[in-house]
C-alpha cells in the first residue's frame, strides 16, 4: 500500500473515532468498544474499498455494507459522515427524538444499507442482497461485518449454510474478533471459537487478519475479489475500545458512553493521534 | 331439497394459482423452508425455476434474505407454515422485514386447528395475533380458494410487509371467479336484524351455515366476511353494531388476539355493543381428523348458532 493512502486511511479512522466519542458523549448513551474496534475496517471499506456514491446513494449498482453488529452504529455514521452522506454536525444528534440517526441502523439513514441491531439477522439481509445481485447479473460486492459474540445467533450459521450453498462469491462476511461480549470474553460466556475453521467447515474462503492493520485487510479484499464460487469470512483480531487507551481491552465498554472527564481525556488522546498523522 | 353440489378446494390451492399468474413477473421470487410442496410455494419452482429459492429448514434465515432480496428491488414471497414463519421467525419478521418496511409477502400455509392429525405442535392459533402487533404489517385470512388467489395477488400489489394465512383443509368455495378483494374491506354476505356474524377464513362458511340454523328459529342473521384482519374495516363493524345490536366473531384462531380482539377493540371505543367471540379457548389443539377437530373445539356453524342466542340474549 502507498504511503499516503495509509496515513490518509489512519487519519480517517481517527476521525471516525472522534465522531464515535463525540457521539456517544452528547447522547450519554451507546456502544464506543465495539465501535472503535470496528472503526479501521469500516474505514477502509468506505475509503478503499467499496463503491458508494453520496449523491446517487441508492444506485443500484454500489457495493453495499449491512452492519450486522448493528450497536456499532457510531463507527458507521463516523464513516458516512465522512464519506459526505450526512452532515459532520448531526452525529451529535445520535440516538435523540427525532434524530436521522437511531441507536441502531435504520434504512432510512442515508447511506445505510439495512436496519440492524438485533444480532444475526444483518448477516442474512447481506446474503440476500448478494443473492439479488446474482440474479441480475450485477456486479456489486456486498460486505457485512459481525461481532464475535453476535456469531454466538443460530441465524449465522442458517445465513452461512446458504451463502455457501448458493456459491455467494460477491459476499464477504467479517468477524470483528474483539474477543469481548457483555457478560465477560467469549470464552467464558458461549465461545465460539475456533471461528476461521468453523467458517472454513461452512464452505468459506477464511483469511485470519489483524483488523487494526489496513495493509493486511488491502491484501485480504483483494483475496476475496478473486475467491469463486464461494463467499469468503475475514476474520479479524481487534481490541475493544482501539485507540481510547483506558477503553482498551475493558469489557465494560461495550455499552456506556464516556463522562464528562473521560470524553475529554478521549478526545484530547484522538485529536493527538490525528495532529502527528496530519504534521 | 336440492342437493347443491359444492366445491371444496384448500386456500392454499389459491396461493398456488396466484403463483401461476405471477410466473413472468421478473421482479417476484418465491422462496420457502422446505414446505414448498405442502404450502404449495413449489408451484412458482415449476414456473419460474430461477426465481425460487428454497432456504432450506431454516426459518430465520429466510426472512432475513427475503428481506435483503427485497431492498434490491424484489418483490419477496416466503413461505412455510404458520407456526414456523410467524412463530420461529416472529423477530425476523418485525425487525428485519417490517421496520425497515420490505415488499415481503408471508405467505404462511397450516394455519389453524384445521392441521389435523399432526397435533397441537403444529396447529397455530396465534399467528394472526402476532402478525397483527407488528406495525406496518398488513394481515389477510382470506375465506376461500377465490378470495386466497385475489388476496395473493393483492398483496402483492401492496407495497410493503403482508401476512396471508392459508389452510390446510379443503373447505367449500364461497366466491365465484368475478370476485374482487380489496385490502381493508369487509363485506356483508347475508343481511339480517338480529345478530351480526363477523368471521374470517374457513369460518365465513360456517357462518352462512349459522345464519340458516339460526333462521330456522326466526332469528335473522347478518354475515359479515372480515378478510383482512389489519387494517380492520372499522365501519362496517360500526354499521352492523348499529343495525343488529349485537355481534358475534367467529375464527379458526385463538379468542386472545385475533378478529375477536380486533372487533372488540373497535366496538369498545367506537360503539360499545354486546360480542361474543367463537375462536380456540386458550388452548392448544391435539391430533385427530380437521373436521373432527373444528367440531370439537367449537369451530361450527352449530356453535356460532348457539352462541348468536347468547349474544342476542345481552342486548
Amino acid at each position: 500500500m502507498e504511503k499516503s493512502i495509509l496515513k490518509e486511511l489512519e487519519k480517517k479512522a481517527c476521525k471516525v473515532r472522534l465522531h464515535i466519542i463525540e457521539g456517544t458523549f452528547n447522547a450519554g448513551c451507546g456502544h464506543p468498544g465495539g465501535s472503535l474496534s470496528a472503526a479501521d475496517v469500516i474505514t477502509y471499506l468506505y475509503f478503499n474499498e467499496m463503491r458508494v456514491f453520496p449523491s446517487n446513494e441508492k444506485s443500484e449498482n454500489r457495493d453495499r455494507f449491512v452492519l450486522s453488529k448493528g450497536h456499532a452504529a457510531p463507527a458507521l455514521y463516523g464513516a458516512l459522515a465522512l464519506k459526505g452522506f450526512i452532515s459532520e454536525e448531526e452525529i451529535k444528534s445520535l440516538r435523540k427524538v427525532g434524530s436521522v440517526l437511531q441507536g441502531h441502523p435504520n434504512l432510512n439513514t442515508p447511506g445505510v444499507d439495512m436496519s440492524t441491531g438485533s444480532l444475526g439477522q444483518g448477516v442474512s439481509a447481506a446474503v440476500g442482497m448478494a443473492l439479488a445481485g446474482k440474479l441480475d447479473k450485477k456486479d456489486y460486492r456486498v460486505y457485512t461485518l459481525l461481532g464475535d459474540g453476535e456469531i454466538e445467533e443460530g441465524e449465522v450459521w442458517e445465513a452461512a449454510m446458504f451463502a455457501s450453498a448458493k456459491k455467494l462469491d460477491n459476499l464477504v462476511v467479517i468477524v470483528d474478533n474483539n474477543n469481548l461480549q457483555i457478560d465477560g470474553t467469549v470464552e467464558e460466556v458461549n465461545s465460539p471459537y475456533p471461528i476461521d475453521e468453523k467458517f472454513q467447515a461452512f464452505g468459506f474462503e477464511v483469511i485470519n487478519i489483524d483488523g487494526h492493520d489496513f495493509e493486511q485487510m488491502e491484501a485480504a479484499f483483494a483475496k476475496a475479489r478473486e475467491v469463486k464460487g464461494k463467499p469468503t469470512a475475514i476474520v479479524m483480531k481487534t481490541i475493544k475500545g482501539k485507540g481510547v487507551s483506558f477503553m482498551e481491552d475493558v469489557c465494560s465498554w461495550h455499552g456506556k458512553a464516556p463522562g464528562a472527564e473521560e470524553y475529554i481525556t478521549a478526545i484530547g488522546e484522538l485529536r493527538l493521534c490525528l495532529a502527528e498523522l496530519e504534521a | 331439497m336440492e342437493e347443491k353440489k359444492v366445491v371444496k378446494k384448500a386456500t392454499r390451492e389459491g396461493y398456488a394459482a396466484a403463483l401461476e399468474e405471477l410466473a413472468e413477473r421478473p421482479d417476484i421470487i418465491v422462496m420457502d423452508a422446505d414446505l414448498g410442496a405442502a404450502t404449495k410455494s413449489m408451484t412458482y419452482k415449476k414456473v419460474a425455476p430461477e426465481r425460487f429459492f428454497d432456504a432450506g429448514i431454516a426459518e430465520a434465515n429466510m426472512m432475513g434474505v427475503a428481506a435483503g432480496l427485497a431492498t434490491c428491488g424484489k418483490t419477496v414471497l416466503v413461505s412455510s407454515f404458520a407456526m414456523f414463519a410467524t412463530g420461529r421467525a416472529f423477530e425476523q419478521i418485525r425487525n428485519s422485514i417490517a421496520y425497515p418496511q420490505l415488499n415481503v409477502k408471508i405467505c404462511a400455509s397450516h394455519a389453524g386447528i384445521s392441521v389435523g392429525e399432526d397435533g397441537a405442535s403444529h396447529q397455530c392459533n396465534e399467528d394472526i395475533a402476532l402478525m397483527r402487533s407488528i406495525p406496518n404489517m398488513v394481515v389477510i385470512n382470506p375465506a376461500d380458494v377465490v378470495e386466497a388467489k385475489a388476496a395473493v395477488l393483492e398483496a402483492v400489489r401492496h407495497e410493503g410487509p403482508v401476512y396471508v394465512r392459508f389452510g390446510r383443509l379443503a373447505i367449500p368455495q364461497i366466491f365465484n371467479e368475478n370476485y374482487t378483494f380489496r385490502i381493508g374491506k369487509g363485506q356483508v354476505l347475508a343481511d339480517g336484524d338480529d345478530v351480526t356474524i363477523i368471521a374470517t377464513g374457513l369460518m365465513v362458511n360456517e357462518a352462512l351455515m349459522a345464519k340458516d340454523l339460526l333462521a330456522k328459529q326466526g332469528i335473522t342473521a347478518r354475515v359479515v366476511n372480515m378478510a383482512t384482519i389489519k387494517p380492520i374495516d372499522k365501519a362496517i363493524i360500526i354499521e352492523s353494531a348499529k343495525k343488529t345490536g349485537c355481534i358475534v366473531t367467529a375464527e379458526e384462531h385463538s379468542v386472545i388476539g385475533g378478529l375477536g380482539s380486533a372487533v372488540a377493540e373497535v366496538l369498545s371505543e367506537e360503539c360499545p355493543t354486546p360480542l361474543v367471540r367463537v375462536g380456540v379457548n386458550d388452548s392448544f389443539g391435539e391430533s385427530g381428523p380437521a373436521w373432527e377437530l373444528l367440531k370439537k373445539y367449537g369451530l361450527s356453524a352449530e356453535n356460532i348458532a348457539k352462541n348468536a342466542a347468547i349474544a342476542i340474549a345481552k342486548k
